[in-house]
């Protein structure tokens, strides 16, 4: 299995659309959109910006699904700690057990 | 261990290649894989320090705004441009030791090492910062603690600590624990990610590495990469998550 | 293909990985995976009998009602060390970082680890960890129990324990690093022919083990972390006069420690399997079902850690969620020990010690597992939590279980590792006395808690004595028994029968190269085109000496 090299003009236009979602993300920031949409945005495009790293810095585009599983694992494990964890404080006021 | 002349098998192929692999693709292959799974352990780690911050974020917003919105949000901002330099620049020399092109493979890693310690600097100068207003929690300094200024209505002094509406002063201070703590955590991992830097750029120097055998450059790129991921994310979470409310 | 009991074995060689070199030099700074073992074997003995000691003194305390041998404070340093020695530095380690490090590269055809240098260097952690440990036990002690729970660790115990703390958090990178090494070797490392199904189950175990220590460990770290600067720097994350939740804690703390239990018991079973295979000399019942319950119970143990917060204010509807997967992570054990059970049927079982081992461990995690069904339920914890009940409970669990899997496989191993038989009588005769010294101990905690004893309490009400005492009668049978086997292995170092490269006759990888092996393990990369457990027809067994029996009547 030979190794994939990235072409050059992958790299550059990467780094560009990583600017320009750091500078998309500050205008972002000072608009007052109605209700949750400020986190939605601001987390949508740091999460776009993390892909592309991933994919394409990181090869994970070129790379072995195994790599992809394991990397698909570790969000998911992120995610588990977060949504039970949150979920505790979400539910408590739920169910009233008398004290 | 033993000597070679009981092995049957033994394989004198490239000299970066260990005893115990077949062939430089099964040693390149473990390479990568083993950074990987750090990584891993590195989300989880990381992670531990993202659910204190929705916890708290949630219970507390408006005190969360409001430590917020005092954080510099230019130098934020630059930095987070440093780093994703930084971050092509050190995909460059990966790029360049495949392609076995000796001397940007080295200015790339040197470029690489300054972007990361200049994102050092800056963070070094917003740290200071904080220390001269007072917000460093707790008794982290011993004599310098947590008290800051506030502003009344109308002051407009950038050094005063602006609290929108239902923020108290104590969940500030919990703001900027969190705020030192991750950003802490982020930049120790930055020193280190300067360390390997530092080893990559002496043994480039020396030609250690080519076409064939380049997988420390490899995984350390991925590893410099990840600390850029997380700067993504660290910087709308605790530079413009306050933004939109203005100041109180 | 050839029957196993034709292969030809190599002769035992001159040159093996025990005698390759000589000096402490290289031992110290050895890369053989052998060796690293066997310097984790003696670190991991000297931690087990410090928290052997520890309990010891629990023992003799909870003899009497009343607190007389120790004062509070230091019976709660007492307990607290008990646990952190056993958990941290003796039942994480002891399976993968001994017989794993020995076996998995052996098992796979491999001449190492995909990572020798690290896994020193994990060893080297382990030894930091300990010191560091260690040394806030002679300085001090720490009191808060294994658990840590804020805000009593973080404000008000004036005990050591951010050094603890620290030592806990060296020591968990050697646990990463361990399982590091293991997943990336047995992915990219196997010999040829050696597929995913092919392997043994103890590489299963050990993979899946290696999973929860990778995903787990670092959340332990980040939260042993922010529990010590908080100590320090009196900043608030978990203590509530300062703003935090301590429950926010014990999320991120048991996130971790349920995992943590599995990374416990899942080396165990996959020694388990070996023994139950090779001892009754058939196949595993259900290779694929007991292979991937190692996975499914790596990955539903992330699923249930709110159990040990059902009565910390955790949302109800949060408990429910989590009691419905206590449940559930059940089912994957359970499967387990069915296919065992399925395998000794109609096979060719013999009674050597390492079966032993494994029989009592099917019996008593079975039990140990049953209770902790008794602690999923919701209405039913309320009333065991913090007795007795889950002292017992964890105790079947990590002893009966563990543990017996931990001796049944050095004893099954042994003379690959040292090349030496262990004395067959004694091995036998400290089974039994473990066994019977064993429940003896803990059985009667299952009352005591059910009829309301509470945990970590140095003194109790009188109307308990008697379960006490029965408790520390069995201890001390118990200290007996285990110590058998630390004098006999050593004994047999020196003056044990030889063995040769297959004692036992089995199919096994390991078992096709001398006892002890070189240092590269195999002398040509092997080729494998068996299954992991194939047996030769029965007919052509031959009674070959003292450790067969006779080719069995038909059935």
């Amino acid at each position: 299995m030979s190794e994939h090299i990235v072409p050059v003009r992958i790299y550059v236009t990467i780094f560009l659309v990583l600017l320009v979602g750091t500078a998309l993300t500050v205008w972002a920031a000072f608009q007052d959109f109605p209700g949750p949409l400020n986190n939605i945005v601001a987390m949508s495009i740091a999460i776009t910006k993390a892909t592309f790293v991933v994919l394409y810095f990181m090869h994970v585009r070129y790379s072995t699904r195994l790599i992809w599983v394991i990397l698909a694992a570790a969000l998911f494990w992120m995610a588990i700690l977060f949504a039970f964890t949150l979920s505790d404080y979400w539910t408590r006021d739920w169910i009233s057990i008398g004290y | 261990m033993t000597t070679h002349a009981t092995t049957a098998n033994h394989v004198h192929g490239h000299p970066a290649l260990q005893h115990h692999f077949e062939n430089m693709e099964q040693q390149r292959e473990a390479g990568t894989l083993g950074m990987w799974i750090f990584l891993v352990t590195e989300i989880m780690f990381f992670g531990g320090m993202f659910l204190a911050y929705t916890l708290y974020r949630g219970l507390y917003p408006a005190a969360f705004a409001s430590g917020s919105n005092h954080l510099n949000i230019t130098l934020g901002a630059v930095n987070t441009g440093v780093l994703i330099l930084s971050s092509f620049t050190m995909a460059m020399a990966v790029y360049f030791t495949q392609v076995g092109k000796h001397r940007p493979q080295v200015f790339c890693l040197i470029a690489t090492l300054i972007l990361g310690l200049a994102f050092l600097g800056i963070k070094a100068v917003e740290y200071y910062d904080k220390y001269e207003d007072h917000l460093i929690p707790g008794k982290l300094i011993p004599g310098n603690p947590f008290d800051p200024e506030v502003a009344h209505h109308g002051d407009t002094d950038p050094h005063k600590l602006h609290l929108l509406e239902n923020a108290t002063v104590e969940k500030v201070e919990m703001f900027y624990w969190i705020y030192f703590a991750m950003t802490g955590m982020h930049a120790f991992h930055m020193i280190i990610g300067a360390g390997l830097l530092m080893y990559l750029i002496i043994f480039s120097l020396r030609r250690r590495f080519d076409p064939e055998y380049h997988s420390p450059v490899e995984v350390i790129g991925l590893y410099w990469h990840f600390v850029d991921i997380v700067w993504i994310f660290l910087f709308p979470l605790l530079y413009l998550l306050g933004r939109h409310v203005g100041h109180g | 293909m050839k029957p196993i009991e034709s292969f030809e074995v190599p002769l035992p060689p001159k040159v093996n990985y025990i005698n390759a070199q000589y000096g402490l030099k290289s031992w110290l700074l050895t890369k053989d995976h052998k060796r690293i073992a066997l310097l984790y074997l003696a670190s991991i003995t000297f931690f087990f009998f410090i928290g052997g000691i520890y309990a010891l003194m629990i023992r003799l305390e909870l003899l009497t009602p009343q607190g007389d041998f120790l004062q509070s404070t230091t019976y709660n340093k007492v307990f607290t060390q008990h646990g952190i020695i056993m958990i941290f530095f003796f039942l994480i380690p002891s399976i993968p970082a001994t017989l794993g490090n020995f076996l998995i590269p052996m098992m796979i055809g491999a001449k190492d680890l995909a990572f020798p240098r690290i896994n020193l260097l994990s060893w080297y952690i382990y030894l930091l960890g300990g010191v560091i440990t260690i040394y806030a036990l002679l300085a001090g002690g720490v009191d808060t129990g294994w658990t840590f729970y804020t805000p009593f660790s973080t404000t008000f115990s004036n005990s050591y324990v951010v050094a603890t703390g620290l030592g806990i958090f060296v020591n968990g990178f050697s646990s990463i690093l361990t399982g590091l090494n293991f997943i990336v070797t047995i992915h990219t490392m196997r010999a040829p022919g050696m597929t995913w199904f092919r392997l043994p189950l103890f590489i299963w175990s050990h993979y899946a083990t290696s999973m929860i220590m990778i995903l787990g460990t670092p959340v332990i770290a980040i939260t042993i972390l922010l529990l010590a600067f908080e100590r320090v720097a009196r900043v608030g994350i978990f203590d509530p006069a300062l703003g935090g939740d301590p429950v926010l804690f014990q999320h991120l703390f048991w996130f971790y420690s349920h995992p943590a239990v599995y990374i416990m018991i899942l080396p165990s079973m996959g020694v388990i399997s070996e023994l139950i295979a090779n001892f009754s000399r058939k196949n595993i019942f259900g290779y694929s079902f007991v292979a991937f319950s190692s996975i499914a119970i790596a990955v539903f143990s992330f699923l249930v850690w709110g159990h040990h917060l059902f009565v910390s204010s955790q949302s109800v509807y949060a408990g429910m969620i989590f009691s419905l997967l206590s449940f559930a992570v059940a089912i994957p054990s359970a499967i387990k020990v069915f296919n065992w059970t399925a395998t000794l049927y109609k096979s060719s079982i013999s009674y050597d010690t390492p079966m032993l081992y494994a029989l009592g461990f099917i019996g008593l995690f079975t039990v140990g597992g049953m209770t902790g069904l008794f602690l999923a339920s919701l209405a039913v914890d309320v009333h065991l939590s913090d007795t007795y009940f889950i002292v017992a409970h964890f105790h079947y669990i990590m002893v009966g279980g563990a543990l017996m899997g931990y001796l049944g496989g050095l004893h099954y191993w042994w003379p690959k590792i040292s090349g030496r038989m262990y004395p067959e009588g004694w091995g036998r005769f400290s089974a039994l006395v473990i066994f019977v010294g064993f429940n003896l101990t803990f059985l009667p905690q299952f009352v005591a808690g059910y009829l309301g004893m509470p945990r970590r309490y140095h003194a109790y009400p009188p109307e308990f004595q008697v379960f006490n005492v029965l408790s520390s009668a069995g201890a001390s049978i118990l200290g007996f028994g285990m110590l058998m086997p630390a004098l006999y292995f050593v004994w047999s170092m020196r003056y044990g029968r030889h063995a040769d490269a297959n004692p036992w006759h089995l199919p096994g990888l390991e078992w096709r190269t001398p006892s002890p092996p070189p240092t590269e393990n195999f002398y040509t990369t092997p080729i494998v085109t068996w299954d992991a457990y194939e047996f030769a027809p029965r007919e052509e067994i031959e009674v070959v000496g003292r450790f067969r029996h006779e080719a069995a009547e038909p059935t």
